[in-house]
């Protein structure tokens, strides 16, 4: 009998390789890496200098097609996915019947009438619930098909060398279709860490000459395999939102305080509440006319006051080594306001970050409350400053190649 | 042209659909009653199909017919005559004596007796608790069903009444009723008796329209819920004279004469559903009537799987409504005859109460088994009626007409669906079955309609054939019916109602929940509750 086993992705034959510390961490039921090398920071570093490569099969992934393709995702998400065109990805949180988020994913055009959601939940069974009475097909292709994240300012003239496609003139949140060494693949330019960079989606049984494929080209560009300690601290710095870390989903939430609606993530950008009935939207609207109670922040810890804490222990200051992703009070005086729910210190910025819910008369940028730091077994309050997110965002990101036209802002992240 | 619009709109004109538009129309709404079929009805519908022979083509009973409905809606007064067909029901004896059930209970403990004097003796008894476990029933489905977990007074209030009632009950008949709701029926009916055509015939009853057997936890429940209204067991049949068709034609009459009005003749297409809330309905021309409430008689499936824009369902209601059990397992067979069976031990004035055909438990629940897989038995129970011996008007002189239901006759057949031969050979099974019974049926059928399942759904708009718009189980009355949590009729698309047998307290209840329905409409219309203003 096979002992019971997380599944591999379609790369593990190449990642498993690399693994020099085995630090395999559990990722939607699959064994993935921490980090490749005994600790994160280069792989890190690789995302913001070079290329990181990521593995981010582990994705839930369902191909949507059929008539009624586009009405079944516009009864699900607050986005208006009619305004999708065929080859643009957008994203999207979607929420219940009481307007608290669900999941958040991407979706992408890839036909007339044909889309592909990413989720980090399954979904199978929410899509099939919504789409009584509609002409539309579900599949789950989540294990059919694999996805890679090449993510860093190099990225693009790694795919440009190895990629048969458009990509030099791919916009931000778009896609193409194309080869890489023959092997058909999609490419959209899209990710998870604020930075230049791209996903490229494959048959799962051609994934292992892909990665060989964009290793071999991406040696000079200082690309390194990636694990998701280095993506989570990018993600962080990018502000974009964790579903289980800083969110409960609605289908898990117990109790009232639980759940989260899009106003509240800070993703009241997404609700579009013009567009006719979605899932949520009634509710919604009432929030929206009321304001919600909650909102989602970036905070910047005080260094100054970091130090002093730490001097008067006779230390120096402490900082996490890795992203942390647990429930940290914040407050204003003796009363909580809030909570972050993940942190890290920035390499790139220099700065020690976190995001986190606060009460909306908290909430606007520049205002000053406190957050508890455990200074050698004490608790302590340090000042802390809510900034916007993201906290990194290099004009790269969205750019054009050099001669090309930029995308721009409005394009819809 | 500018459509008139409407308060309310009530689709279909089944029994139910009548009556809350009656009750909506005293309540001085404007009404109108939209119905596919040229005529109204529904299921209640007296035919010629046989020319000179009328039927009740499909439901040859309104069940129980609540006489709060009569009254309110003035039926007598529009020409409504029944009576109660005595005795209530019979079942020949092959070589042996009749079994007579009727009102009488002495009457019925001396038929009892010749096959089995404890079975006599006990008779009395029998017929108390039940009728005693029933009468909470029939308190039950007079009101609103109480909704566990809802705050509200209404609901406290009918608990609190619930709690008084039962507590009249006593410790042991409390302890019998809950015993009695989930049991098998025929572990209820082998703690009584010991004839098995006794138990066999009200093995039949219990098992009216479920796709269960008597050997099927919930049974017992099936046969309280047949016995609801009634001071004797079993129920009896309301026999209406001119047919059940009747019955409708007075309510339809009652209705027009407070206003209803009535558009045959062209279906509804599609519930217009605006910002969350109804405005109206399309028809199957295109016409768009505008109202500020839809009544749908309607099962949960045509209702919001038909006619409403799934977009406007909360998914995880869409969910539950996709939930809901049909499985029709009845099939009707009307037959026109030259002559009255001749059953064993039975005579002519016998035959003005139902006549059962199921010899006993073991051969019910035997025919139910071949129902689990999908198969017809060619062994069934036999439920008929013969209403021309009461209203000779129904049939030519000396002619008379039978109608039978078939237990079973799943919808969901293994080898695929119904089709014509299908049809004849369930038609010619049950008169072989007939025949076995009454041999001189051999030679006098003048003609025949043959309803399958199939031909349920298609020509009576019933889902599955299930002639109660949804089984009335156990996980599906009170407040789990129609949809759990949404028994109070009002529906998640705001003035959008429920009102047919899907609803509370479901098929063989007649009037209830029309009435029910009309009542939440109105009190919604009086606080201006909904989406809309009623001004």
């Amino acid at each position: 009998m096979t002992p019971l086993q997380l599944n591999t992705t379609p790369f593990h034959q190449r990642t498993a390789a690399l693994a020099q510390g085995h630090a395999w961490r559990r990722w939607a039921g699959h064994a993935v890496l921490g980090c490749y090398q005994l600790h994160h920071d280069r792989e890190y570093a690789a995302i913001r200098s070079g290329s990181g490569l990521i593995d981010v099969s582990p994705l839930y992934k369902y191909l949507i097609h059929g008539r009624d393709a586009c009405r079944l995702l516009n009864r699900i998400v607050p986005r208006n996915v009619a305004k999708c065109q065929v080859g643009r990805v957008l994203y999207t949180p979607w929420c219940d019947s009481h307007g608290k988020v669900i999941d958040d994913g991407t979706i992408s055009r890839l036909g007339e009438k044909t889309y592909r959601l990413t989720s980090a939940d399954p979904n199978i069974r929410w899509l099939t619930d919504n789409a009584g009475g509609m002409d539309v097909v579900i599949e789950d292709v989540s294990r059919s098909l694999g996805a890679v994240a090449l993510q860093g300012p190099t990225a693009r003239d790694i795919l440009a060398r190895v990629a048969d496609a458009e990509v030099e003139s791919l916009r931000y949140f778009h896609l193409t279709e194309g080869t890489i060494r023959g092997i058909p693949v999609t490419i959209s330019r899209t990710g998870y860490t604020g930075d230049l960079g791209y996903e490229i989606w494959v048959a799962a049984d051609r994934a292992v000459p892909l990665w060989d494929a964009l290793v071999e080209t991406g040696a000079d560009y200082g690309l390194l395999p990636a694990g998701i300690l280095a993506l989570d601290v990018a993600r962080i710095e990018a502000g974009l939102l964790m579903i289980d870390v800083d969110y409960v989903s609605a289908h898990r939430a117990l109790i009232d305080s639980q759940f989260s609606s899009p106003y509240e993530l800070n993703l009241g950008w997404t609700v579009n509440l013009e567009k006719g009935p979605f899932n949520g939207r009634d509710a919604l609207v009432a929030e929206h006319r009321h304001g919600p109670t909650w909102a989602f922040v970036g905070i910047e810890v005080d260094w100054e006051g970091l130090i002093e804490l730490y001097a008067a222990v006779g230390l120096p200051p402490q900082l996490p080594t890795t992203a942390w992703r647990i429930s940290v009070p914040l407050y204003v005086g003796r009363t909580q306001v809030g909570y972050a729910t993940s942190g890290c210190w920035s390499p790139v910025l220099k700065k020690y970050i976190a995001l986190a819910h606060v009460e909306t008369r908290f909430a606007a940028p520049g205002t000053a409350i406190e957050m508890e730091v455990t200074v050698e077994h004490h608790r302590r309050p340090v000042a802390v400053t809510v900034v916007k997110t993201p906290f990194f965002d290099p004009e790269r990101k969205k750019a054009g190649a050099a001669g090309q036209r930029g995308s721009g802002a409005g394009d819809g992240t | 042209m500018t459509a008139k619009r409407y308060h309310v709109i009530v689709l279909g004109s089944g029994i139910e659909s009548l009556v809350a538009a009656g009750y909506l129309g005293k309540a001085g709404l404007d009404v109108l009653v939209v119905d596919g079929a040229e005529s109204v009805g529904g299921t209640l519908v007296t035919r010629e199909v046989v020319p000179g022979y009328r039927f009740d083509s499909c439901l040859d009973s309104p069940g129980y017919l609540s006489p709060a409905v009569v009254a309110d809606l003035a039926l007598a007064h529009h020409g409504l005559k029944y009576s109660l067909g005595e005795p209530l029901m019979v079942a020949p004896r092959p070589g042996g004596p009749a079994l007579r059930l009727s009102a009488d209970l002495e009457a019925t403990a001396g038929s009892l007796r010749q096959a089995s004097p404890g079975d006599a003796d006990r008779w009395p008894a029998f017929s108390d608790r039940i009728t005693t476990l029933a009468g909470l029933l029939t308190d039950m489905y007079r009101r609103l069903p109480p909704r566990p977990g809802e705050g509200g007074v209404g609901d406290l209030m009918t608990i609190l009444r619930l709690a008084a009632r039962v507590r009249r009950l006593g410790r042991v008949e409390l302890m019998e009723f809950l015993r009695t709701f989930p049991m098998p029926v025929a572990d209820l009916l082998d703690d009584w008796f010991e004839d098995d055509l006794l138990k066999g015939a009200l093995g039949v009853v219990a098992v009216r329209h479920l796709a269960l057997g008597p050997r099927s936890g919930g049974t017992a429940f099936g046969l309280l819920h047949q016995q609801v209204g009634a001071t004797a067991v079993p129920r009896g049949r309301p026999i209406i004279s001119g047919g059940v068709g009747h019955l409708a034609w007075t309510l339809e009459v009652s209705a027009r004469e407070r206003g209803v009005e009535f558009r045959t003749g062209t279906g509804v297409a599609q519930i217009v559903v605006t910002e969350g809330g109804t405005t109206g309905v399309v028809l199957d021309s295109g016409e768009e009537i505008p109202a500020r409430a839809v009544v749908s008689g309607y099962d949960v499936r045509r209702t919001f799987s038909d006619l409403v824009d799934p977009v406007h369902l909360d998914p995880e209601f869409a969910a539950m409504a996709a939930r809901v059990r049909y499985r029709g397992v009845a099939a009707k067979v009307n037959l026109a005859l030259g002559e009255l069976p001749d059953f064993t031990g039975l005579d002519a004035t016998d035959l003005r109460g139902t006549v059962v055909l199921c010899p006993s438990l073991d051969y019910l629940e035997k025919a139910y088994d071949h129902t689990k897989y999908g198969e017809v038995s060619d062994r069934l129970a036999l439920e008929l009626v013969i209403p021309s011996v009461s209203d000779p008007s129904l049939a030519p002189e000396g002619g008379h007409v039978l109608s039978a239901w078939l237990h079973y006759a799943p919808f969901h057949r293994r080898d695929g669906s119904w089709g014509e031969s299908e049809r004849e050979a369930i038609g010619d099974l049950a008169l072989r079955i007939l025949q076995d019974a009454a041999p001189n049926m051999a030679n006098a059928v003048v003609g025949r309609e043959v309803l399958t399942p199939l031909d349920l759904q298609d020509r009576f708009g019933l889902t599955e054939g299930q002639v109660y718009q949804g089984e009335v189980a156990l996980d599906q009355i009170l407040f789990m019916r129609p949809i759990p949590g949404w028994s109070h009729y009002r529906m998640p698309v705001g003035g959008l109602y429920l009102c047919g047998p899907a609803t509370h307290p479901g098929g063989g209840i007649t009037g209830q929940s029309g009435r029910l329905a009309a009542r939440q409409l109105v009190r919604d219309q009086k606080k201006g509750r909904g989406r809309r203003a009623w001004t």
